[in-house]
């Protein structure tokens, strides 16, 4: 198969249309702004609804709508857009109508800068809006892997009737590299017993997140937390690098990660055992895996493009057995190998 | 009963629930939301018909039509329908909506909706009042009106002016009907539910948007009695919301009564 170069936000829209993605709805925002651009290009001729919101807030509450009415549909962002649909995300993981979201993240807090960054890994995980739900979060390290994360993102979001967000930085949306397009697919038309297309010869159906009644709230949360354990089982994914006979763990996701491979085979070379752990789902975090690694090694590294956000779940999985260090960038700055070396080193020295 | 000599001039709507409702003695919701029962019912469209909820007091109007419905963040029903309606183009797509809800936190939705020219139908509640959380001011409160926050009367100077809502909507080319009405007699009644049957046909016959703004009665919280209410609504509200057909499209005459 030949592969052809692509840049990571052209070539996420391009792995949605072949998804079978039927409504799309976005706004300007850098560093995402191609795969919104894209989209604006293809999907009025493939009778596919594009639709340029006002703000984010619109653009989630129309994939909200789009969602009700049963089509696979998305949104896409970077971080400070993402802050503001974290309210219409509340209500669609409240209305359980499944939604597509990609987050090319960049610096904060605030307006901070369009450079890549990695700071909306609590926003993301931890739920985002009000009340309790997390979406499946996906991180991808390159452009490839941003394609096939985002062409089974659709299945995914409808397996759970949930929300599925492609969580990559600004280095993967902005760089180009070699990939493989997936085949375009067609979404057959279905009923699946709960979206909205006029009652006709059925009971009317409504949906809603609102229950008056706390006991019935309860249950509902209760029935919605039930899916949230499934996807934790189902659902957690992550890639090793040198981690058979490893003493020191690094781990980072994203484009972290890259630095983060690199930086354990230049470890290697200097007699250090070390290995690289890339949790790819975020939420559902590969907690099991985690403790399991912190059983058999001496120390952990975490890299990340922030102050320090996916470290809490590490340190919650290895509950205190082996030290777990942090070698952090922020404002847009992208860790080298060379700079994630002599932080490995250091924990190898024990300080 | 009904033989050859009579005919039925007024029953219950098909596309209207038989359940007891929610709203307050005196409240006109229910009038404007049998309005829209009897519009779906002569239309023929309630398999093809869906709603949009809003926040505030009818947040739960898909209890009373019978209709597939979509609840919506507050004041994002606009967004919500624009989703739905590009989704689905053929079906029929309303919101209804609260002053708080398309006056204040949804004035961006509603006027973006509009400026699409997306082809939804709008029914906008005007009563001057926040009436789910018991009587702050709203959007649309009149000046000097009384109202838990606003306790000594809106001040201008402080808390600015009402929105006409019907009149800035009626300046954008992507809306085809923008008018104003009112419930608070059975003529206005009547007028009203001939205002909401043309709004839904500008959307059947694929012209554009449509918006009602209906001017209704909200007796708990101007702490007045139905009737004062009613009084209220014509004497009070009118003269600074006039009644009357803010835009008629030359492109939908030929339908619209």
């Amino acid at each position: 198969m030949t592969k052809e170069l692509w840049e990571g936000n052209r070539a996420i829209a391009e792995a949605a249309l072949r998804a079978g993605v039927e409504a799309y709805f976005g706004y300007p925002i850098t560093p995402q702004t191609e795969l919104l651009e894209y989209l604006s290009g293809k999907m009025p001729g493939m009778g596919r609804a594009f639709v340029q919101a006002e703000s984010e807030l619109a653009a989630i509450n129309m994939v909200y709508g789009a969602a009700c009415a049963g089509v696979r549909t998305m949104s896409s962002s970077s971080s400070p857009g993402i802050s503001l649909m974290q309210e219409g995300l509340s209500y669609i993981a409240g209305s359980e109508v499944p939604v597509v979201l990609v987050d090319i993240m960049r610096g904060g807090p605030g307006l901070g800068n369009i450079a890549p960054s990695q700071s909306d890994y609590f926003q993301l995980t931890k739920g985002g809006g009000h009340g309790d739900y997390k979406p499946i979060v996906l991180a991808p390290a390159s452009v490839q892997e941003a394609v096939d994360l985002t062409y089974g993102a659709f299945d995914l979001a409808e397996k759970y009737r949930h929300i599925v967000i492609v969580a990559a930085d600004g280095n993967i949306g902005q760089m180009m590299e070699p990939i493989e397009l997936p085949p375009p697919r067609q979404v057959a038309k279905r009923d699946r017993g709960w979206e909205l297309t006029g009652a006709q010869g059925r009971p009317r159906r409504v949906i809603t997140s609102i229950y008056l009644v706390p006991e019935v709230l309860h249950k509902y949360n209760v029935h919605l937390q039930d899916i949230q354990r499934e996807i934790e089982k189902n659902e957690v994914r992550y890639a090793e690098y040198l981690m058979d006979d490893v003493e020191y763990a690094v781990i980072a996701f994203g484009s972290a990660a890259r630095a983060a491979q690199s930086a354990a085979k230049l470890a290697r070379a200097r007699g250090i055992r070390a290995g690289m752990f890339r949790p790819i789902s975020l939420y559902p975090f590969p907690y099991d895996r985690v403790a399991e690694i912190a059983k058999r090694v001496r120390g952990i590294l975490v890299v990340e493009m922030n102050a320090g956000q996916m470290i809490e779940d590490v340190r919650l999985a290895v509950q205190g057995r082996v030290p777990v260090e942090f070698f952090g960038m922020m404002g847009g700055m992208v860790p080298l190998p060379e700079d994630v070396l002599p932080e490995i080193e250091k924990l190898v020295r024990g300080k | 009963m009904i033989n050859e000599h009579m005919q039925v001039v007024f029953d219950y709507p098909d596309s209207f629930t038989e359940v007891v409702s929610h709203y307050c003695p005196g409240c006109t919701h229910g009038v404007i939301h049998r309005l829209i029962a009897e519009t779906i019912d002569e239309l023929g469209i309630r398999e093809k018909t869906i709603g949009v909820a809003p926040v505030g007091c009818s947040v739960f109007i898909y209890n009373y039509l019978d209709t597939d419905f979509a609840e919506a963040a507050h004041g994002r029903a606009p967004a919500m329908a624009t989703g739905i309606k590009r989704s689905l183009p053929d079906r029929v797509v309303f919101t209804y909506q609260g002053d708080g809800d398309l006056a204040a936190i949804g004035t961006a939705e509603i006027v973006h909706a509009a400026a699409r020219g997306e082809n939804i139908t709008v029914i906008f509640v005007n009563n001057a009042i926040y009436g789910m959380t018991s009587g702050q001011m709203a959007p649309t409160t009149l000046p000097g009106m009384v109202t838990t926050t606003s306790p000594n009367g809106r001040d201008v100077e402080l808390q600015g002016f009402p929105l006409k809502m019907a009149e800035l909507l009626s300046q954008m080319p992507g809306v085809s009907y923008s008018v104003r009405r009112s419930v608070h007699d059975p003529g206005n009644i009547n007028r009203t539910k001939k205002a909401i049957k043309n709004a839904f046909q500008v959307q059947l016959n694929q012209a554009g948007f449509s918006i009602v703004e209906v001017l209704s009665s909200c007796p708990t919280n101007w702490n007045v009695t139905p009737a004062a209410a009613l009084k209220f609504v014509k004497e009070q509200m009118i003269p600074y919301f006039p009644l009357g057909d803010y835009k008629v499209a030359d492109s939908i005459k030929s339908f619209v009564g």
